[in-house]
């Protein structure tokens, strides 16, 4: 494994691009934009900035306190305040930020919403969690759109009629009187061409890993990837130069015969080939990702970088048919899929990918992906006849990560990988 | 007329019985009935009343069902209600069951949904996405298609059809239901030593299982019954309990907190049957037989913590409802690790703390079997609200 680290390119675009919004979201009060909170999933930013608001994300803020090791306290002040020990450390970490000041990534303060938009995909969770922030924020009006569920594996048309009927007589007239702007249709509509590009840039890029060694890995390096469109770039320019940069860097690296990029440097050997079911843990993420490619295992695709919207079926939003298709989008959403449509999405990154095994990263306060993945393990074990391994750890509560159980289970199925392979003779 | 001990004896049977013994035998009595299951909290039982079928409550197995497989299909940090429903589905309690609906209320029951589908159980399973738009012509269209989706599925079974006729008979009985248990919660609230909660429960969740015209004579016969000057009253204080819409509490747990100086006069264990709070008007083709239901249920549902109440906060409906049952101090319980009860409740005790409502909070599980803390912890709180007095 090579330690040096070179930034690329892309790399740093994205720092950019990170660094500038949080910088218009720290003088938004002197610039007069206005600020809407919303979540990842069913993440409708192209609406957001068609108005010119920006959106500020309390999931990305949560994850963020965890990496930078704050969610701890974060989390204790919440439960301080009466939150409970078995919630959604999310939530937690997200209220205890806010009565400590809300100061985001980059040392400034995060703007309070103008807006609360609570367009909840996928998880009920969202839902608590906006009574908890409306409560929080006195007076700031919440628009709600409600996704629904995908539970006969389709989008009929009666589903994709109500969101749109909320969508023009709910969310778009609340966003007008915050923005006091008028809506502008053929305004959202360039925007989403914007998005489709980066939609089909995402599905490249997430396909490259279909050659060996893979040239990415799609679970560790992927929640960076799938950072800017999920944390307010969907449909900018930006991300369109962001994605087509990345895909350019992967496609050398493919050229090249060479592995993923690891904190480390590059992984040499690729001896695993996993899919993974399951948000990673962001209190260890280096630490949980270094046991990983330390023992050659590279993540070939993971459920987790489809949380933000499942591009895999072909799916692209339709710039003719905005808000159809931002409707479609929400509904698409990995956690909005049924837990049938979960294992056959699951199964074709196995069969897709040839991926060696199935790993399950269970999330102890996230009951949106934790509840059922027990049994889509079981399915996925019994249809494919692969190795599943499972660990348990949490997103941002430190308190639940365990690193030398993560490691000893790892460490089994790494095992059992390693005799399938002799068995199999490859 | 059957003896008030009789009766509860009866509910009490009827109420536990996980192999559904009447649901089935009253199917068993015609070919076209049909028997379909609903988890909590809330299901519109008349429409499928209203096409020959029976409505059936699944609230998991409570501390009579010994979890064996079920702890395989579930991590630990999930609340206990699900693992023993899939219990019951390995152990084939549910066999005869035509269909499940699971009412869109957390991410564990939707997903719940999906195992259903998986392991193939019952002829249809239905998440039911109940609309969190309030408005008729968004929310509520979408809330009448997706009851007309239950109906189709039973229709393809039995060919039975809705008519205004069977629905207006439908809504009238369950009105009648509804108008009963709330006399039941009437006469506790001014009287709570004719009944104890224990008892209320098992009568009010005896309707879970047994047709809504048994269930109506049962509940008249208890009103009658407690209209008397039965009981002795004794020096308790009047509490409301909530957070255990979903996951029931076990019975040991009602009664511990009765023992221990309380009278429960308010709480959401049953939620469903009490969901509506006004009669439902009967429906008429013109408007859409399904509007009826689809109105009561935008304009007249009982707050719960899987409504979101942009428009009417849940901790001012709270506080309303405590003054209205004139209790002396609400009980936060609710099960391990259920998120949307949990979630609420620095909300509510917010509420309380604002307006110097005295309160207690914990946690349970449907099989919890140690209650010494509780009744300590409930105990202390009854004697310090006497003191106070
Ligand atoms: S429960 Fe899971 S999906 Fe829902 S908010 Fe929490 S972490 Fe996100
Ligand atoms: S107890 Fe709570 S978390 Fe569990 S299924 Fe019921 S509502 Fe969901």
């Amino acid at each position: 494994m090579s330690k040096k680290v070179k930034k690329e390119k892309s790399m740093i675009i994205q720092k950019e691009m990170i660094a500038s919004l949080f910088k218009e979201l720290s003088t938004a009060k002197e610039t007069g934009k206005k600020v809407v909170y919303t979540f990842v999933p069913g993440n409708i930013s192209e609406l957001i900035r068609a108005f010119d608001m920006l959106p500020v994300y309390p999931e990305i803020n949560a994850l963020q306190s965890g990496m930078r090791k704050k969610s701890r306290d974060f989390i204790r002040d919440a439960e301080k305040i009466g939150h409970s020990e078995d919630v959604c450390t999310y939530v937690k970490c997200d209220v205890g930020m806010m009565i400590n000041g809300n100061i985001g990534p980059t040392g400034e303060k995060i703007p309070d919403p103008d807006l609360l938009l609570l367009s909840y995909t996928g998880c009920f969770t969202f839902m608590k969690w906006f009574e908890t922030l409306e409560r929080l924020y006195p007076g700031v009006p919440v628009a709600l759109l409600h996704t629904p569920y995908q539970e006969a594996q389709k989008i009929t048309p009666e589903m994709t009629e109500y969101m749109v009927k909320q969508l023009k007589e709910e969310v778009i007239p609340k966003m007008e009187k915050v923005s006091g702007k008028k809506y502008d249709e053929e305004k959202l509509k360039k925007i989403l061409v914007n998005t489709n590009k980066v939609e089909e840039y995402m599905v490249k890029i997430f396909e490259t890993t279909k050659n060996k060694p893979s040239p990415i890995d799609a679970y560790f390096a992927g929640v960076y990837y799938i950072g800017p469109i999920n944390i307010g770039f969907r449909g900018t320019e930006e991300a369109v130069h962001y994605y087509e940069e990345l895909y350019k860097e992967i496609l050398e690296r493919v050229e090249k015969g060479l592995g993923p990029i690891t904190p480390e440097g590059e992984m040499k050997e690729e001896k695993f080939r996993l899919v993974v079911e399951g948000p990673p843990n962001w209190t260890h993420f280096r630490e949980f990702w270094k046991i990983f490619y330390d023992m050659g295992a590279v993540i070939v695709a993971s459920s987790y970088t489809k949380v933000g919207g499942v591009y895999d079926n072909g799916f692209r939003v339709n710039p003719e048919k905005p808000l159809e298709s931002l409707a479609k989008y929400c509904m698409n959403c990995y956690t909005n899929l049924n837990l049938e449509q979960r294992v056959d999405l699951l199964s074709d990154c196995i069969t897709n990918y040839d991926a060696d095994g199935f790993l399950v990263n269970s999330i102890k306060s996230c009951n949106s992906f934790s509840a059922g993945q027990l049994m889509i393990m079981q399915q996925l074990e019994r249809k494919l006849e692969i190795p599943v391994g499972f660990v348990e750890s949490d997103l941002v509560d430190p308190r639940y990560f365990s690193y030398s159980n993560i490691k000893n289970r790892l460490e089994s199925f790494f095992q059992m990988l390693e005799q399938r392979k002799l068995i199999l003779g490859n | 007329m059957e003896s008030l001990k009789d009766i509860i004896k009866r509910c009490e049977e009827i109420s536990f019985d996980l192999n559904f013994t009447r649901a089935k035998e009253w199917k068993s009595q015609d070919d076209s009935r049909v028997i379909v299951g609903h988890m909590p909290i809330y299901f519109p039982r008349e429409i499928i009343h209203a096409v020959g079928g029976l409505c059936v409550g699944i609230l998991g197995g409570g501390d009579k069902k010994q979890i064996i497989k079920g702890d395989a299909y579930y991590q630990s940090y999930i609340c206990h209600m699900p693992r023993s429903i899939i219990e019951m589905v390995l152990d084939g309690h549910f066999e005869g069951f035509d269909g499940f609906i699971f009412p869109s209320i957390c991410d564990v029951i939707r997903n719940l949904s999906g195992m259903f589908l998986l392991v193939g159980k019952g002829k249809f399973i239905k998440y039911l996405d109940y609309p969190q738009n309030f408005k008729s012509h968004i929310g509520g269209e979408f809330y009448q298609k997706e009851l007309q989706h239950v109906l189709n599925q039973v229709y393809k079974l039995n060919n039975v059809e809705l008519t205004q006729e069977r629905l207006n008979n439908s809504i009238q009985l369950f009105n009648k239901n509804r108008e009963l248990i709330k006399k039941i919660y009437d006469i506790r609230q001014q009287t709570p030593w004719r009944l104890t909660a224990a008892d209320v429960y098992h009568i009010v969740r005896a309707g879970y299982m047994i047709p809504v015209e048994e269930h109506n004579l049962i509940l008249e016969n208890v009103v009658q019954h407690i209209q008397e000057d039965i009981g002795d009253n004794l020096d308790k204080i009047r509490v409301l309990v909530i957070g255990a819409f979903c996951e029931q509490p076990p019975i040991g747990l009602i009664k511990t907190i009765e023992m221990a100086g309380c009278y429960i006069v308010e709480d959401d264990f049953l939620l469903g049957s009490r969901w509506i709070q006004k009669d439902i008007e009967n429906a008429n083709s013109e408007d859409g037989l399904l509007n009826t239901l689809s109105e009561a249920y935008l304009n007249h549902s009982t707050f719960s913590s899987s409504i979101y109440d942009v428009d009417n906060p849940k901790e001012a409906r709270l506080l309303k409802l405590m003054k209205e049952r004139k209790v002396d101090g609400i009980i936060f319980a609710a099960p391990s690790f259920c998120d949307p009860a949990l979630l609420d409740h620095p909300i509510l005790q917010k509420a309380c703390d604002d307006n110097n409502v005295r309160y207690i909070s914990f946690l349970f599980s449907e099989n919890t079997g140690q209650f010494k803390v509780i009744k300590e912890q409930v105990g202390t709180f009854s004697d310090s609200i006497k003191l106070w007095e």
